[in-house]
């Protein structure tokens, strides 16, 4: 059986501005995959093109093997896609709009009825039927933007930036939304948040101008941020040398006061013996936590050491 | 499917104010132009004229005017009405909801296109009411009043097809709607020019939608003018399909 998603080598131009450069990968039938990236990576820009809004200026995309731009029709009955902003009318009811979305997309009249009821229920939507499109906070649009993306039990669940205007609340509800899609159809969203996929994705793309410079199980990305810190700070100041002979350390970065962020290499996390030199020579420990390796300075690697991953093989 | 996209259409021109304005609008001033017409007949046209031969009658003074009138008010209005079909869909960022569901690009635009007609039909059946209104004080002349309702019909159907081909290629509503208004209007001029029209051997006089309007208005049915309008609407709907198609690829 063929991918869900098969992405052949894909380039797309806007005049002398290339967007995506050469991507190329698949993503099975089920599981969630997260495309990260900074703001401007080209993340909307391959989301549009999987969903048929954008053609590539060279390569193919096919959906469940079946070419995107020379048969739009028979592709996009796999398709649900939630576009960065939501395409919701707003002269209409939830209802109203939720019934418009089941007869475009083909459902049968017998079954637009219950499509609309239960998936309301799935989105949180319940009590907001009647309530018209314009008087909804950005919360409650952008649940209806998903509503209509999953209305017709696609194969394929394209989001873009899921998350974005929701409360903590409702990113929790959404995240358990999507991993429960994930389970049968295959999912895949873009943010810019690492959080975000860390604790939905199974399978993480990064992008970064264009360039697919990372494909990986989720599991595997803590793996490759091998670079962290420690924010330390103590009473009295501290000699810097003794500590910069310990193991795994990088270097060591004074702040303010008598506060340090020190940097190591992973798999060593030295917290143990520093903090065992810092309380034995009496400097007086206060603080001392492990900061996580934030996206922007995986980035900074990937886009350092890695060139690009030209032909992505499928995880 | 297109009825489900035309009913949509449809439905929303009548969510906001907009359509009810326009209809509003539409009906008060044609009205007054109405009146006016029948005050100018009763004071100086009907004395003189009685017992002529060949009177053109109540539907040709009076009635075939106001279509006429019809015509230059939809030639305003028109390019408002289609404005919104496609580039506000652009502008609000809802079009992708179209293009990603399993539609062909012809269910969409012919979808949208015959919304935009049934509410043209609306308005020229509400300007209907105006001559039909004649008939409780005198006799109409049916067959020319069937001929002025096709004109109208034909000439708001071009006027539509026109619109939504540049609503199409627009990515703001403004716009769409003042280059509409730019290309309705040089349709409508096009042969005024008398020397550039003799030059041309016919071909601006054929072109310009005024000649064919006011042929059909005036009682003359003729091949000529219906397939005039049925090629301009053909022309102008493809062109929308080609374009949302090959936008795909555009930068």
């Amino acid at each position: 059986m063929a991918a869900l998603i098969q992405i052949e080598n894909v380039f797309r131009y806007f005049g002398n501005q290339c967007a995506v450069r050469g991507i190329s990968f698949s993503v099975g039938a089920n599981g969630v995959t997260g495309l990260l990236g900074p703001n401007g990576a080209g993340k909307s820009t391959i989301l549009n093109m999987i969903s048929g809004n954008l053609a590539p200026s060279s390569g193919r995309i096919l959906i469940n093997g079946i070419d995107i731009v020379r048969r739009p029709l028979d592709a996009k009955r796999f398709l649900g896609y939630l576009p960065d902003t939501p395409p919701v009318h707003d002269d209409s009811t939830v209802d109203e709009y939720l019934r418009f979305c089941a007869k475009i997309h083909r459902i049968t009249p017998d079954r637009q009825n219950q499509c609309v009821q239960t998936t309301k229920q799935r989105c949180g939507l319940g009590e907001a039927g009647k309530r018209l499109i314009g008087n909804l906070s950005k919360g409650f649009r952008q649940r209806v933007g998903i509503a209509q993306a999953i209305l017709h039990s696609p194969a394929l669940i394209v989001l873009d930036e899921p998350s974005v205007g929701l409360d903590p609340i409702q990113i929790r509800e959404m995240r358990e939304l999507i991993r429960e899609l994930g389970e049968n159809n295959g999912v895949m969203l873009s943010s810019h948040i690492l959080p975000e996929v860390q604790s939905t994705c199974t399978r993480t793309l990064i992008v970064h101008q264009g360039r697919l410079v990372l494909d990986t199980d989720t599991s595997g990305l803590e793996h490759d941020m091998a670079q962290s810190s420690l924010v330390m700070k103590t009473r009295l100041p501290v000699d810097l040398d003794r500590l910069r002979q310990v193991d795994g350390v990088d270097s060591i970065e004074a702040l303010t006061g008598n506060s340090y962020r020190i940097f190591f290499r992973k798999p060593h996390n030295p917290s143990e013996q520093i903090s065992e030199i810092v309380v034995g020579s009496d400097w007086g420990l206060l603080e001392l936590c492990t900061e996580h390796g934030t996206i922007e300075e995986l980035f900074m690697q990937l886009t350092e050491s890695t060139p690009s991953l030209t032909d992505g093989a499928p995880a | 499917m297109i009825r489900t996209l035309a009913a949509r259409e449809f439905n929303s021109l009548f969510r906001s104010p907009f359509g009810w304005v326009l209809l509003a609008v539409i009906q008060t001033s044609l009205a007054y132009l109405f009146v006016a017409q029948i005050d100018i007949f009763l004071t100086s046209i009907q004395p003189k004229s009685a017992g002529l031969d060949n009177f053109p009658g109540v539907t040709g003074l009076i009635v075939a005017p106001l279509y006429g009138n019809a015509g230059v008010i939809m030639l305003l209005l028109t390019p408002l009405v289609t404005m919104r079909a496609i580039s506000s869909e652009r502008a609000n960022r809802i079009l992708p909801l179209l293009i990603t569901a399993p539609l062909s690009f012809h269910e969409i635009v012919l979808g949208k296109y015959l919304g935009l007609l049934a509410f043209n039909l609306v308005i020229v059946a509400m300007i209907t009411l105006m001559p039909l209104s004649l008939e409780l004080a005198t006799d109409l002349d049916y067959g020319k009043l069937a001929a002025c309702i096709l004109a109208l019909i034909l000439l708001t159907a071009s006027f539509t097809a026109v619109g939504l081909w540049i609503s199409s290629l627009a990515d703001h509503p403004a716009s769409a709607a003042t280059a509409t208004f730019g290309a309705l209007l040089f349709l409508w001029v096009l042969d005024w020019s008398q020397v550039a029209t003799d030059r041309s051997g016919g071909v601006l006089q054929y072109l310009s939608i005024l000649g064919h309007f006011n042929d059909l208005r005036t009682g003359l049915i003729s091949t000529t003018d219906l397939l005039y309008y049925f090629l301009v609407i053909a022309v102008f709907l493809s062109l929308a399909i080609r374009h949302l198609k090959n936008r795909r690829f555009s930068n």
